[in-house]
């Protein structure tokens, strides 16, 4: 057990550094930060200069070294664009997009679920033929658009929910929250909708086909033979064993939602990491883009490694083989 | 633990109903604004751009502002002048006090002036003339320069004025270096006489300000809170307009223009900006980088150039790529900056194609020939399609232009010159300019038409490299000349020389527009700044 997570965790530093070293790599083409720093009349020697000290003109894995032996001791520098401490930035960043990300699955759950249950339960019926139609718009619009309709509807037309921001938030600590005021909980509404709408198409397909498979099986025949009532049968005993995949997806999405969160925060101006590292795209600001895509990488290989564990957890036959290992070995 | 859970959801219900009866009766003088990006930073010499010097003087002051029609008024100086051809003095006005009731005094200018001279400040070029700063008395400065500088106090109405005791005490006494690793204080807050104060700054996410109660002018604008946001993305801040969730937006996409201007609720400000949008040869290369004439530089041959400017329909780009959102010019310089010559802002006739045709054979050139452009896509207004049009447009004459359309980080890298002043990396290329320094045409002369030099650093922004001996001339005397009359007569001298030698083709000044609702009165100046202190909320 031990070595399984040492080896696990060996894996996960060496999938970290390759991704900042190709983020390094890839900083070399975002342009020159320099021209976004300085106005129009800054004269060639200073622009020179400015480059020198920030360390632009050396080599990209001496620049990735220097980047990793100060991230290790915390130290991010400061951004390009503000001159603010990047750790700082991107920790305050944090709070709103994790209530984005968790609103967003929870809505895509709490939403997906049902109507797989339906569709699966009912496959002929005239409704789910309209929701199965129905979720293949959502996988299929891009997020941009299903923001702007969104946006359009709610807020210009019916002027029911605000267009863009997060509402008044209430801090506790450095972390600030929008579930707390009024304001704060309506301007979730159209972006958590735009960012889960496709986590939430996928699972409803994922939990309608799971049902489809389990409603044929012989102890789902047998509960009902012994006269169990429909709500036993379908969620006591059908739901139940469709559920294990749909965890687990929903789980390793998690990532996916925080990562594409970006193009959500930008629709909606929503102050997030991924609105943070637009603009630092702008503006070729290398330390944030590298911190940003450092944690997000981070964020992948932390839920990887849970869902890994819990596979160990869950499997008896993968804890099995180990155990035949161990004991061939003494 | 069921009472507990029970207690925190009371609890939550109670906050939920809290802010819920807290929220306030929707204040009528509440002004909401956005811009595409945020302030960079509170600190007022920590970019020398406009976006940032415009917000900062909402809540710090310099020596003398700009009036609405961008010339110079006393704002935290009653009075300047040369005493001497080398010696400037301020006057400063008594009486006023920073937001936080400390009183304003000779001392903070001399903090403020020394400030932006030193440390990661980005307000340096403000500085380069001057000699000393001393204070003679609380409420008088005087400067000494190098050399004679009247644009003195033209340039320095950039320069912000800030607490010497406020930044002393919160450390905060150098500009902030992006390549240092601290922080300064005056990033995130701010200390100023203006009219109004900053009461919360969240970066990148909002800005607030109230208006200052002891200001020493009398206000104009009629706000109680001004709240500003970014809003990165276009479709969006339009949106937000048109429901009401802002009264103003700033940089308004001119794709969006029409569909505001049919809202009843909203009105579109618009007018010409100082910025000259220009083309530039490269004047200095014996054979182009970038095209298939070997040996030779078609473009120091000024029939090349002139078949150039007289092929370029700016009028058709105005109607068609810039949906009429464009003012077309001869000159590299904009009404309201001084020394704009008004009788020869002429573009010479459109040539026929077989005209310009002729002029290329003259020039040795009958079968045209092809060169390389280099273009932003994401600097100025419609940058990209501007050029594909020139493209066209050359193409009639025989001329194949291959275009390189690039991001603006991307860009500028190769076109500028490089640190040793040698060349940029450009036969034809875009670039916008405009002399936001001093508001004065020197600015132009020294930045993009004298000859490069690596001692005088003159002709820094002369990618072209192009160079004329009686023009330099011309541009040096007028920068120490005091007398109106011969200044002039030297600008008009000067204007005409680069005019008639093609040296650029000047293109347009784009327009500045801005979008706010019904409600919202507002002053649009032609730097595209947006002074607070005009706003009035029906």
């Amino acid at each position: 057990m031990l070595i399984f997570i040492l080896r696990r965790l060996a894996q996960s530093v060496a999938v970290l550094l390759a991704v900042g070293l190709v983020a390094f790599t890839l900083f070399r083409y975002v342009g020159d930060p320099i021209n976004a720093m300085v106005g129009q009349d800054t004269s060639i020697q200073e622009r020179e200069e400015l480059r020198e000290r920030l360390g632009l003109n050396d080599p990209a894995p001496v620049q990735f070294a220097h980047f990793i032996i100060n991230s290790v001791q915390g130290k991010f520098g400061l951004s390009y664009r503000t001159s603010e401490p990047v750790g700082r930035m991107i920790l305050e960043r944090l709070p709103a997009t994790m209530e984005l990300a968790f609103v967003a699955a929870l809505f895509s759950l709490c939403v997906g679920v049902p109507m797989g249950v339906w569709t699966g339960l009912y496959p002929r019926h005239w409704s789910s033929r309209v929701l199965q139609a129905a979720s293949l718009i959502g996988v299929s619009l891009p997020t941009f658009l299903i923001g702007i309709l969104l946006i359009l509807v709610f807020a210009v037309i019916l002027g029911v929910l605000p267009s863009f921001g997060r509402g008044d938030t209430v801090a506790f600590g450095w972390w600030t929250s929008g579930f707390f005021t009024f304001s704060g909980l309506k301007a979730l509404i159209l972006p958590s909708i735009t960012l889960g709408l496709f986590q939430l198409t996928l699972i409803m397909r994922l939990v309608r086909s799971e049902m489809l498979e389990v409603m044929r099986t012989d102890y789902i025949k047998f509960a009902r033979a012994r006269g169990l009532t429909n709500r036993a049968v379908n969620f006591g005993h059908a739901l139940k064993n469709t559920l294990v995949p749909v965890i687990t997806i929903a789980g390793l999405q998690l990532g996916g939602i925080i990562a594409f969160a970006i193009v959500t925060e930008t629709v909606f101006s929503w102050p997030g990491m991924g609105q943070l590292f637009v603009q630092s795209v702008q503006f070729a600001d290398i330390p944030v883009m590298a911190a940003y895509l450092l944690l997000v990488a981070f964020f992948f290989v932390a839920i990887n490694l849970a869902v890994d564990l819990l596979y160990y957890a869950v499997d008896p036959r993968l804890r099995g083989g180990m155990a035949t290992q161990a004991a061939r070995g003494h | 633990m069921k009472a507990d859970i029970r207690r925190w959801a009371l609890a939550g219900v109670a906050a939920l109903a809290l802010s819920l009866g807290a929220a306030p009766a929707v204040d009528a003088k509440t002004f909401k604004w956005a811009n595409a990006g945020d302030v960079s930073s509170m600190d007022p010499y920590y970019r020398n751009e406009t976006f940032l010097l415009a917000f900062l003087e909402n809540i710090y002051e310099p020596l003398m502002r700009r009036d609405e029609s961008l010339g110079l008024e006393p704002a935290l100086a009653m009075k300047w002048g040369q005493i001497s051809p080398t010696t400037w003095f301020f006057d400063l006005r008594s009486g006023v006090k920073f937001h936080d009731g400390s009183p304003f005094t000779a001392a903070d200018v001399v903090f403020s002036l020394n400030r932006a001279s030193s440390g990661g400040s980005n307000m340096k070029g403000y500085f380069t003339s001057v000699k000393a700063i001393r204070k003679v008395n609380d409420l008088r400065v005087e400067v000494d320069t190098a050399y004679p500088d009247p644009l003195l106090a033209s340039k320095w109405a950039q320069i912000l004025i800030m607490s010497k005791a406020w930044a002393e005490k919160n450390n905060a006494t150098v500009a902030a270096d992006a390549t240092k690793n601290e922080e300064t204080f005056a990033t995130r807050n701010a200390m100023g006489t203006g009219p109004f104060m900053l009461k919360e700054r969240r970066a990148g996410e909002k800005t607030i300000l109230v208006p200052n109660p002891s200001w020493w002018d009398k206000p104009k604008h009629n706000l109680t809170e001004v709240i500003f946001t970014p809003v990165t993305n276009p479709a969006t801040r339009v949106a937000a307009l048109k429901a009401g969730d802002i009264d103003m937006m700033y940089e308004v996409p001119p794709q969006d223009t029409d569909n505001l201007k049919k809202d009843p609720n909203i009105k579109v400000i618009e007018g010409p900006e100082t910025r000259i949008v220009y083309l530039g040869f490269d004047h200095e290369r014996k054979e182009l980088l970038e095209s298939n004439i070997k040996g030779k530089n078609p473009f120091q041959d000024k029939r090349v150039r002139e078949a150039f400017y007289r092929s370029i329909d700016v009028e058709a780009i105005k109607r068609t790529v810039m949906r009429g959102q464009s003012f077309p010019t001869a000159l590299m310089v904009a009404p309201g900056i001084n020394g704009y010559v008004k009788d020869l802002d002429k573009r010479p006739s459109l040539l026929k194609p077989e005209e310009a045709k002729k002029l290329l054979a003259e020039a040795g050139y009958p079968n045209g020939f092809e060169v390389g452009m280099d273009c932003p896509n994401d600097r100025y207004v419609n940058d990209e399609k501007i050029c594909q049009a020139v493209v066209a447009m050359l193409a009639r004459i025989g001329v194949k232009v291959n275009l390189l359309a690039q991001t603006r980080s991307k860009y500028f890298t190769k076109i500028l010159r490089k640190a040793d002043f040698g060349p940029g990396d450009t036969s034809f290329y875009m670039l916008g300019w405009s002399p936001a320094a001093t508001y004065d045409v020197h600015n132009v002369f020294e930045s993009l038409l004298q000859t490069p030099n690596k001692d005088t650093k003159k002709g820094s922004f002369n990618v072209s490299g192009y160079s004329n001996k009686k023009l330099d001339e011309l541009a040096d005397k007028m920068e120490g000349e005091s007398d109106k009359a011969k200044r002039d007569a030297m600008i008009r001298e000067a204007t005409k020389l680069y005019t008639e030698d093609y040296a650029y083709i000047p293109l347009h000044q784009q327009a500045v527009i801005w979008a706010a609702r019904k409600n919202i009165t507002l002053h649009q100046p032609a730097d595209n700044r947006f002074p607070l202190r005009f706003v009035q909320v029906k």
